[in-house]
């Protein structure tokens, strides 16, 4: 009867210790996170093809394009992901509050991403830099320029999604660190979200050069 | 020997269609997989019959052109997408791997009820498709028609990009489960030989099928918001659709038949009473074919455009997939030498795989080499190649595998008489519905047509023929495998003396599998230094 | 089991910092070097450079440098599959004109929302449109 009082109550009854199941999660997370890159990896198939066939399109393209707002998204997100992993290390020492702390500023700045890109899209969309038969800009030069538009909105609008859902994801841990849910003993589900967090860090690092810097 | 069915076991420790749809046990999930799957067999199969009828004569009999066109597409989306994806990795891959490794769940256990709902949601949309207004893209829904189709592309397309979320949770939880869940003592090379299939085809499973998944969603996005990434008129590409589906799709072929060949290597070493032949060169001829297949999807594409450089590179590197394919043929046919072999019907299923899987594979080598293939392409003889690898593959090794482990999964046995006909039907059925197709194809009869040059007729209708036996042969199978379910005599835990782990609880298992954490006592295939104990003693009151 | 704690490996707060800032100074030189024009290798610098921050912050943020080296491998799995899809599809791509010039027209021709000014009948579908037979001869399937 002694194992069942050692038993923590986060540990599943088919696992045999809580090793054991934190390196199952995480297995599971990076496999997770292998199929988002290859999820990801269709629309850089695209983005690279179309490019190969039409390189001075996306060149002129690119101009139009606002690089300060992409590099301060550059910043807002790098911060977020470094607030992030700080996040984790503070529930590693078992500091419950300044996890908080963290995790409300990566919420935060996750958020002012959003808005950065909710600008960005809409002067996008009143000159009519749209994807596919709704373009109506003139004054690009080269072949087929909503081509350039399509990519941008499909993989920014997709990294887009996965930030509107990392914010809903850590809005929740948020609650249940405040719950007192989570300690140093137990926090995987922080350091999951972690993971995931700093890949879609890690996927806007290549969308940033690829459109705003290069073309 | 007079076996009884344990007092306690998985099917009875709880009741209610609640215990069955919220249940979180792999065995259970195993089941309820099975019940849809095979649904969507039966349906697939339907339409199967509805083609070879159709085709019994040249004139309309049933359907009109738009109307076939419907059926072969239903035909193929079903039985690809519903069925023989899910079908080996889901049902006995979830009933029997967790088993086989000594352990008492999968990692995610909600997750993997999560993937059979998602199914169900799949499943939901294809029928929903079918009731407004079918689809008549075929299963590959290529552009720029399926962009124009006025059928129900986008729901059918939704089944399959559902279907695909379901696919990559299942094989998600596999490889956790396979890494972190093996019996204390079971290295890999004392995994089965199924294990290691199921393991080559869970990666496959996460690593193409996400592509799928952007690929239809890109094309849903091509039909309802006109990106025009797949449209030639808006400066697409449609050779580029190919290749992303290519990309998914040919690897598919392999998440179909992988698990297969896991199946045939257990049914084998057990029936030959034998130590494997080879048990490396097999595991690693799976991981051999699981990467090789992410290289070759440019064969399904000679014709269509794309650079005379690709379809070089991609005929070249098709050969390499023979080679683990060989490897496991020679393996299996070594295993047999010598070994005290008893022709049980899982055995039988085994070697009809053996034989139609080398006809499928050959024919395979054939259609890989460029020039050819020229010829044959989309004619009879690629419907009829790749039947051979699936039908007379993938099904030939569910059927094996669905009669080996039924005493396991029911606690009970099949009439063995029936079940030895219905073999025979199935192989023979099989054999006619499609040889001839062979023959059809390189006399130039092009695949997916309503209607045929009088010549054919005679060929045709043989086709059809066997078509009707085997629909009648796996009609046969369903009732005496039901009827085993209720009124089968009790099993005991290991009527076939097998090694593996699974054989080692009673049948049906406990709800736990195990009495406590089992430890792995001898290798999965040591015939030479063990002889099964638990067969030769009735389980009773252990 | 291996020992809890050293599975939990605590990086120090500076290291944080130090990649935190490493990867803020790689954004500004990108940037900077962007506004310069290297022709060619305008592609090359800007791509190596998001490969050194991606992978500060998979070593670093993501811990693989110090977690069992079977998350890396499936991360460099990820990324081998996706080389493979993106070099074999470009394999076709980019050498479609080889033998025959008209195979890679389709993709290089001007779109039809392009042609609103000149016609009003250009937007009906070019399938109807006998100038765009090439298309034709490239949706043959399997």
């Amino acid at each position: 009867m002694s194992q069942i009082t050692e038993h923590p109550a986060h540990l599943q009854h088919h696992f045999t210790d809580v090793h054991q199941q934190a390196e199952s999660a995480k297995l599971g997370m990076w496999i997770f996170l292998l199929t988002e890159v290859l999820l990801f990896g269709g629309l850089f198939c695209f983005y690279a093809i179309y490019r190969s066939w039409n390189p001075d399109m996306f060149h002129n393209a690119h101009a139009f394009l606002n690089v300060w707002m992409g590099a301060t998204n550059t910043v807002v997100l790098i911060v977020s992901s470094l607030t992030m992993a700080l996040a984790i290390r503070s529930m590693q020492l078992g500091k419950r509050k300044l996890t908080m702390w963290f995790l409300a500023g990566t919420v935060l700045l996750a958020c002012v991403f959003m808005v950065i890109k909710y600008f960005e899209y809409s002067h996008k969309i009143h000159l009519g830099q749209l994807p596919g038969k709704w373009y109506f800009f003139e004054g690009i030069a080269g072949t087929n320029p909503h081509i350039f538009f399509s990519a941008y909105f499909l993989m920014t609008g997709l990294h887009g999604f996965h930030v509107l859902g990392g914010i809903g994801v850590i809005t929740w841990l948020f609650i249940k660190t405040a719950r007192g849910s989570f300690s140093p003993e137990y926090y995987t589900p922080i350091e999951m979200t972690g993971l995931y967090w700093h890949l879609v860090d890690l996927i806007w690092i290549f969308l940033f050069p690829l459109f705003y810097l290069i073309g | 020997m007079e076996h009884t069915i344990p007092e306690k076991h998985y099917l009875n420790e709880a009741t209610g269609w609640k215990s069955w749809l919220m249940t979180l046990d792999h065995k259970r999930i195993g089941i309820l997989y099975m019940i849809m799957v095979m649904f969507s067999f039966f349906l697939g199969g339907v339409f199967a019959l509805l083609i070879r009828w159709e085709l019994l004569s040249p004139d309309k009999i049933l359907m009109g052109p738009e109307m076939y066109n419907q059926a072969f597409s239903l035909h193929g989306i079903i039985m690809i997408f519903l069925f023989i994806i899910p079908s080996i990795p889901a049902i006995l891959g979830n009933f029997v791997m967790p088993l086989m490794i000594g352990a008492k769940d999968v990692a995610f256990p909600r997750l993997n009820l999560a993937s059979w709902y998602i199914y169900v949601i799949g499943f939901c949309f294809a029928v929903y498709a079918l009731f407004t207004g079918g689809i008549d893209t075929g299963w590959t829904f290529y552009t720029p028609y399926s962009s124009e189709s006025t059928t129900a592309v986008i729901p059918i397309l939704t089944a399959a990009f559902v279907l695909g979320f379901s696919s990559i949770f299942t094989g998600l939880n596999f490889i956790v489960t396979i890494h972190r869940l093996r019996a204390p003592g079971m290295t890999w090379f004392q995994l089965p030989l199924f294990v290691w299939a199921i393991y080559a085809t869970a990666l496959i499973q996460v690593l193409a099928t996400p592509v799928l998944g952007i690929t239809l969603a890109l094309l849903m996005l091509e039909r309802v918001v006109g990106i025009g990434i797949f449209d030639p008129a808006m400066g697409g590409d449609p050779v580029l659709f190919q290749h992303f589906f290519w990309f998914y799709s040919h690897p598919a072929v392999y998440i179909m038949i992988l698990p297969g060949m896991g199946i045939i290597s257990e049914l084998i070493a057990t029936f030959s009473h034998r130590r494997i032949f080879g048990y490396k060169f097999i595991a690693f001829s799976s991981l051999g074919i699981a990467f090789t297949g992410f290289l070759v999807w440019g064969h399904h594409m000679f014709v269509s455009g794309q650079s005379d450089l690709a379809a070089v590179i991609f005929s070249f590197l098709t050969f390499f997939v023979g080679i683990p394919s060989g490897i496991k043929i020679l393996n299996w046919i070594a295993t047999m030498y010598k070994g005290s072999i008893s022709l049980d019907t899982p055995m039988l299923w085994a070697l009809s795989f053996l034989i139609l899987f080398s006809i499928g594979g050959f024919t395979g080598i054939v259609l890989g080499t460029l020039s050819i293939d020229v010829h044959l392409h989309d004619t009879y003889f690629v419907v009829s190649h790749f039947h051979y690898v699936m039908v007379g593959g993938t099904v030939m090794a569910i059927f094996g595998g669905l009669h080996y482990w039924w005493p396991k999964i029911w606690g009970r046995m099949y009439n063995e008489t029936l079940a030895r006909i219905a073999v025979v039907m199935i192989f023979v059925g099989f054999n006619i519905t499609f040889f001839v197709q062979f023959i059809m194809g390189t006399q130039g009869m092009p695949r997916r047509y309503a209607t045929y040059l009088p010549q054919f007729q005679g060929m045709h209708g043989f086709s059809s023929i066997g078509a009707l036996i085997m629909g009648v042969g796996f009609l046969l199978i369903a009732i005496y495998l039901i009827y085993a379910i209720f009124k089968g005599k009790p099993a005991g835990p290991n009527p076939w003396r097998a090694l593996t782990m699974e054989w080692e609880t009673p049948s049906p298992p406990t709800a736990g599998n195990f009495e406590g954490q089992p430890i792995l006592e001898h290798g999965p295939y040591d015939y030479d230094k063990v002889i099964p104990e638990n067969a030769l003693k009735p389980y009773k009151t252990i | 089991m291996k020992d809890d704690a050293a599975q939990r490996h605590i990086l120090p707060l500076n290291l944080y910092l130090a990649v935190g800032s490493g990867l803020l100074v790689l954004t500004v030189i990108t940037v900077v070097v962007a506004q310069m024009d290297f022709g060619p290798m305008n592609l090359l610098i800007a791509m190596g450079i998001a490969v050194i921050k991606a992978t500060l912050v998979a070593m670093f943020f993501m811990h693989l440098k110090y977690d069992n080296k079977i998350y890396m491998l499936v991360f460099s799995g990820s990324l081998l599959f996706l080389g493979v899809f993106i070099i074999f599809t470009m394999f076709d791509t980019l050498r479609r004109g080889d033998i025959y010039e008209e195979i890679a027209e389709p993709y290089l021709k001007e779109a039809v929302i392009y042609r609103k000014a000149e016609t009003t009948t250009a937007l009906s579908h070019p399938a109807a449109d006998t100038s765009n037979t090439a298309s034709d001869t490239v949706t043959s399937d399997h």
